[in-house]
């Protein structure tokens, strides 16, 4: 019944009049709604699942309730049957098309729309990435619900807790819609792991989108180092180290320590690094073990990406520097003498 | 190739460099006297459509045009937009104090697009209060036409829009048709100041006012904010005064290493 409500709530969905009302009547007038179960948007590469979507499927697991998974894709098959042998996950959904690879939000929220109906799921996650960010407001829109964004913390089926103002303030919101859509900070939850049963895996038909959009090339970072979002160690390098050169200081200690590389955002406008090294507000968020910050000054923006960080450590020669007040342990000095000394005596 | 008129989105928010302080009942941060600024996206959004109008063909941008949804003191974010150089403005204007959420500002650009029927609509990535990045998402999903988001580089040719955007570990090109929505990252360009006699020209330009309810757009609230907090404080470190006196803390204090 719920589903025929919804076919109706999105064919009203282009006149603003009976769309509020109808939203509203299920918000809180249905007596039996659907019980809660969940939906995650599985993302994936090379075969291999995003490390950021184990964690998203750890929160919809705190939900409660029946996690179901949707993997899209040419490959979608075969991620499917590596999804389904995880913890937390009781059903996979796979669509197996070309025209879901590259993750272009105009293919993606239509599936994930047919998804959602055809589950009457109650809950829809996905990671709070570039593809998380793109996909998810989509399909909010279609549904007509207003969606949270970057989830670090879940009170209850609908209670929730995200950062604001670069991570200056926590906010609690309660959701008033009936269909919770939310993308979920990864650093705040656990990675899921392996269980030694498959959960069923089902094919989803591949719904008619007519996609605008062509995907034409992807210029991707390529290194043998962890990725920065979930590396144990991050070490990240800031204006002071004054040249690429420079930077590869930072890259050598990195190297040492299997650490990822890290960066602030004046480092990489002035071009001594790439532009997907940046941490902060507007870049990767991240919560490693250690985080070593080198010639970064501390601005709100660049701390809203690690202050969450198990360890800090900082080296600056500026005791003055504002990174200092949220270190664990500082060293004032030259990063051009510390960095070489500090390399070589790991 | 037809004109292309341009959409952009401006939010007022708390300027950027201002430390925030969270009120004493923890339901909201303070915003009394507290400096408000351009969201800095939508600043770049507002200088990439400049920019694009001084670099393609001339005539094929047509007008540029600013809306903002909020309180009467957005008409002052407004009128900076129209001294950077945007032609015209909307203000879709709410009661001081009210919220609107991000899928409330997409209704009220979807209701403004329709009306205006822009070629290119382009907003920021995020704006720097709530954090949300979602309102140009939704558009483009409300308007059914392409999006493109966290662009550092955008280019339109035959009425075909290509943008690099930036994606976790690197960049992607895409390529759309038009209309569609485009969101700003930093690295797209570095904003220009408005000068005094733009500012001064910026005076005489049109800002047309419009209320939600003009528009036929529902703007109630799905979130209730229960409360609002400071984070936790990290208690206070220690100095070290030695690479050495570093590597033993963090080998044996923390053990990290």
């Amino acid at each position: 019944m719920i589903s025929g409500i919804l076919k109706n709530a999105s064919a009203f969905s282009r006149t603003s009049g009976p769309k509020v009302i109808i939203s509203r009547f299920l918000g809180s007038a249905i007596p039996n709604r659907a019980s809660l179960s969940s939906l995650v948007f599985i993302e994936h590469k090379d075969n291999k699942i995003d490390n950021a979507t184990l964690s998203t499927i750890t929160a919809a697991k705190k939900l409660g309730g029946e996690v179901s998974a949707l993997v899209a894709g040419s490959n979608a098959s075969e991620v499917a049957s590596e999804v389904s042998k995880l913890n937390g996950v009781d059903k996979v959904f796979f669509a197996n098309s070309p025209v879901f690879d590259h993750n272009l939000a105009e293919a993606i929220s239509p599936l994930l729309l047919e998804v959602q109906k055809k589950t009457n799921c109650t809950h829809v996650l996905a990671s709070h990435s570039s593809i998380g960010k793109r996909i998810l407001p989509r399909l909010a829109a279609a549904l007509d619900v207003q969606q949270i964004s970057d989830i670090t913390s879940i009170e209850s089926e609908n209670t929730f807790v995200r950062p604001i103002y670069a991570g200056n303030a926590n906010e609690t919101v309660e959701s008033l819609d009936s269909i919770k859509v939310m993308t979920i900070r990864n650093t705040s939850f656990a990675v899921t792991d392996a269980k030694d049963t498959a959960s069923p895996v089902e094919e989803v038909p591949v719904p008619e989108v007519k996609v605008m959009s062509k995907w034409i090339k992807d210029e991707v970072a390529k290194g043998d180092r962890p990725e920065l979002g979930s590396a144990k160690i991050v070490v990240s390098g800031g204006r002071a180290v004054k040249s690429a050169d420079g930077f590869k200081l930072i890259v050598d200690l990195a190297d040492k320590l299997g650490a990822a590389v890290g960066a602030s955002r004046a480092a990489v406008d002035a071009g001594y690094c790439d532009n997907s090294l940046q941490v902060g507000q507007t870049g990767k968020i991240v919560a490693p073990d250690l985080y070593i910050a080198v010639g970064i000054s501390g601005a709100i923006q660049h701390l809203a990406g690690m202050k969450d960080s198990k360890v800090i450590v900082s080296i600056n020669k500026d005791p003055e520097a504002p990174i200092f007040q949220i270190s664990d342990y500082s060293l004032v000095g030259d990063l051009f003498e510390i960095l070489p000394e500090l390399t070589q005596k790991i | 190739m037809s004109k292309i008129n341009v959409l952009v989105g401006v939010k007022r928010v708390i300027d950027y460099a201002v430390k925030i302080r969270v009120n004493s009942s923890k339901t909201a941060v303070e915003t009394a006297n507290v400096k408000h600024s351009i969201n800095p996206f939508d600043e770049i959004a507002i200088e990439e459509a400049l920019r694009l109008r001084e670099r393609m063909p001339k005539g094929s941008i047509g007008d540029i045009v600013a809306l903002s949804c909020g309180p009467p003191k957005c008409v002052e974010v407004l009128r900076t937009a129209l001294a950077m150089g945007a032609d015209r403005a909307f203000h879709v204007e709410v009661p001081e104090g009210t919220i609107l959420e991000p899928l409330a500002v997409a209704k009220i650009f979807e209701a403004v697009s329709k009306k205006e029927n822009p070629g290119l609509i382009i907003m920021g990535k995020q704006a720097i209060d709530d954090d949300s990045s979602q309102t140009g998402q939704m558009l483009a999903g409300l308007l059914n036409i392409p999006q493109a988001n966290f662009v550092s580089k955008i280019d339109i040719s035959d009425n075909k829009l290509v943008s690099v955007c930036e994606i976790d570990g690197g960049l992607e090109t895409v390529e759309m048709s038009l209309p569609a929505v485009v969101t700003t990252d930093l690295r797209l360009n570095e904003p220009r100041y408005a000068t005094l006699p733009n500012i001064m020209k910026a005076k005489k330009k049109p800002i047309v006012k419009l209320t939600p309810q003009e528009l036929n757009v529902e703007i109630t609230n799905r979130l209730k904010v229960l409360k609002v907090e400071e984070p936790p404080k990290r208690k206070a470190g220690v100095k070290v005064e030695s690479v050495d006196e570093l590597l033993n803390k963090l080998r044996n204090e923390a053990k990290v290493i």
